[in-house]
């Protein structure tokens, strides 16, 4: 028997059947759909009479469009209001799940999938989304698509696909303190580029991968798309069975078992061959932040800007040869597929506990779902939070792309835990730097760039004392 | 979406000399609130295209006169980024049907394909040599020719480079010269699908 990688039994499984030029008809096991890429995919199905074919595959969610606060009150600008029942419409026509805005499991798409025990180790996953890597994080092969293709998958099940490359990407060792997820990933694209994984499917291994919960796990695949991967997976282990254990619909009694057996099976054998291997230490990674206008413009938070990209320099207004610690920062957002979960506001709140926040910095803490809104209420998280005059929002997809009124303004800085830092992304002339949670939460304390190790040591003492 | 077939192409060429051209470059977030297939080509590349105000700004080469063309030329990664077709719709309905670049991004790859737009990829000195001259023949008439997998740009004398061959799925090839498109090709496979499906360990 030929050693396969993950990825390629995967793979395999779901080949319905090859084309003569080599594509495949590949079967996705889950849709999951939101009000923004839906609605002409519905429209095309309808305008060629063709049914849904599966429509218990499909789970729909409200997250781009919606604002993060007054959510009851359901106060939308006309062309959201008529995307959000456009999508009520078509789900309750064809008989989709739909989690709606006011709906106690409703959430970004990205975070309510994995919290409902829908996404699982092995199955194959799109979404009109480019996010859709995150599902990777349970040893699924997810990853996202156009409206075209969601018409596809709606009127078939299937998509034609050419197989990618594969990449491994290890992490050797353990993350030190004060270093997270999120400056992982940042780290690996800082280091490969923004094309890098064009063409390829990653596979994410090691002992720093390995020691990773399923909310970190979840930050480093999100972020794939962002070195133009098409997707990434992490094989799934007994960290991942425990998160999925009791879950809503996750299997139970035997159905169950019969899981756990089969996901037994996903991991790449000895002696598989990838296409392309890189190799990192985890102990080399500090906390990052990025300087410029795409995701792998990133530097430690400590380091120096570059002078290379003088438009981006341009653009964000700062110096080549400066340094961004120190910079004063008007706002933080906290929140999006990439670091909206329980976890992610944990991190942020221990570091805020007992200190106050900037008055000039505005503040921005969105929970990617009601599930974590709740359960940050439930824990404490908001007391303290609001203790230091922090405010919890509704859930929704917020700042990361300013689709609602979550914008910043022009030439105003804000840290951010998304996922992108285009020119325009969070606003006209608004001007991004990504971050991890506990580096957004220094700059939402100082009020400016700062390291977090620097704060995070007398959170620690504090509690022994 | 549905696209008219693309067979010969004969226009002048219009330049967008950057790398990692985005799609919220190329559609913003905020154009996406539309429930239609219809209406972005005048949203293209809008924050580049108009001021504040609303303005066109004259300095931005798709409000020139040179800006009307079906082929555009670009730098590698283009269209990097979020998945949204809509930049497809953007860039078709403005009235491009060729991309020319040394690397597309994955999804805006497939969602070119879907919607009529060829996305022509040239190797780095290829697209060094195209930009070289476009440059030295500016009001030029380029060729893209389907049937032969062609290439030929407006060159002033016969160089190494007058005609290009590029590559194509053979499928892709046909979808694009008759103007049909994927989902009833995997509709009509649905017995086969459901037949898999009986065997299926994670549906």
């Amino acid at each position: 028997m030929r050693s396969k990688t993950l990825f390629d039994k995967i793979w395999d499984q779901h080949e319905v059947a090859v084309l003569e030029d080599g594509s495949s008809v590949f079967y996705i096991d889950r849709h999951y759909l939101h009000e923004v890429t839906s609605p002409q995919a519905f429209a095309g199905l309808e305008k060629r009479g063709l049914p849904f074919f599966r429509p218990d595959q499909a789970v729909a969610t409200m997250d781009h469009n919606i604002p993060t606060i007054g959510q009851a009150n359901q106060v939308m600008g006309p062309e959201s209001s008529l995307q959000v029942s456009r999508l009520q419409e078509n789900c309750e026509k064809y008989g989709i799940t739909l989690y709606g805005m006011t709906h106690p499991r409703n959430g970004i798409v990205h975070v309510i999938g994995p919290e409902l025990g829908l996404t699982r180790p092995g199955m194959t996953i799109v979404c009109g989304d480019s996010h859709t890597s995150t599902h990777g994080a349970f040893g699924a092969i997810a990853f996202g698509i156009g409206t075209s293709e969601v018409e596809m998958v709606m009127a078939s099940q299937c998509l034609l696909q050419r197989r990618p490359k594969t990449l491994r990407i290890t992490v050797n060792g353990q993350l030190t303190a004060g270093v997270t997820s999120k400056d992982l990933i940042l780290y690996i694209i800082a280091r490969l580029g923004t094309g890098a994984g064009t063409g390829y499917f990653i596979e994410f291994s090691g002992e720093a991968i390995r020691g990773l919960s399923m909310e970190s796990r979840m930050t480093v695949c999100n972020m794939a798309i962002e070195m133009g991967a098409r997707g990434g997976l992490i094989a799934p282990d007994e960290t991942t069975a425990d998160y999925l254990k009791g879950r809503e619909f996750s299997p139970s009694g035997n159905d169950w078992e019969r899981a756990l057996s089969h996901w037994r099976t996903l991991y790449s054998d000895e002696g598989a061959e990838f296409d392309r291997e890189e190799q990192f230490n985890a102990s080399d990674i500090p906390p990052m932040i990025t300087w410029g206008t795409n995701p792998g413009e990133g530097i430690p938070v400590d380091g120096i800007i570059p002078v290379t990209d003088p438009k981006a320099l341009a653009y964000m207004g700062i110096a080549g040869g400066d340094r961004l610690l120190g910079k004063k920062i008007d706002y933080v957002f906290l929140g999006s597929c990439t670091n909206g979960r329980i976890a992610d506001l944990r991190e942020f709140s221990a570091l805020v506990k007992g200190r106050k926040k900037n008055p000039e910095v505005i503040v921005w803490i969105v929970p990617g779902s009601k599930q974590v809104e709740k359960q940050a209420r439930d824990e404490g998280i908001e007391k303290i939070l609001n203790d230091a005059g922090f405010e919890l929002r509704e859930p929704g997809c917020s700042a990361c792309l300013a689709m609602n009124d979550d914008k910043v303004p022009a030439g105003k800085y804000c840290i951010s835990t998304s996922n992108r830092n285009f020119e325009g992304r969070q606003g006209p002339g608004a001007r991004t730097l990504l971050a991890s949670p506990l580096t957004a939460a220094a700059a939402a304390v100082t009020g400016k760039v700062a390291d977090p190790r620097t704060m995070i040591g007398s959170e620690e003492e504090d509690r022994e004392a | 979406m549905s696209f008219e077939p693309l067979n010969l192409i004969s226009s002048r060429v219009v330049p967008l000399l950057a790398d990692n051209i985005d799609t919220d470059r190329i559609i913003p977030a905020r154009f996406l609130k539309s429930v239609s297939s219809d209406g972005f080509g005048k949203n293209l590349f809008h924050d580049w295209r108009y001021r504040p105000d609303g303005t066109p700004d004259p300095e931005f080469i798709l409000n020139k006169p040179e800006g009307r063309g079906q082929i555009l030329l670009t730098g590698p990664n283009f269209g990097c980024g979020s998945s949204r077709e809509h930049a497809a719709w953007a860039l078709y309905q403005y009235g491009f049907r060729v991309i020319i670049s040394s690397g597309f991004a994955d999804i805006f790859r497939t969602n070119a394909l879907n919607n009529g737009l060829l996305p022509l990829e040239v190797s780095l000195g290829q697209l060094q040599f195209l930009m070289e001259t476009y440059h030295s023949n500016q009001n030029g008439t380029w060729t893209v020719d389907m049937e032969s997998q062609l290439l030929i740009p407006a060159t002033l004398a016969v160089t190494a480079f007058s005609e290009i061959p590029f590559a194509i799925n053979p499928f892709r090839k046909q979808c694009l010269r008759t103007g049909s498109d994927v989902v009833d090709f995997l509709a009509g496979m649905k017995p086969q699908i459901a037949e898999y499906e009986t065997h299926s360990l994670t549906r």
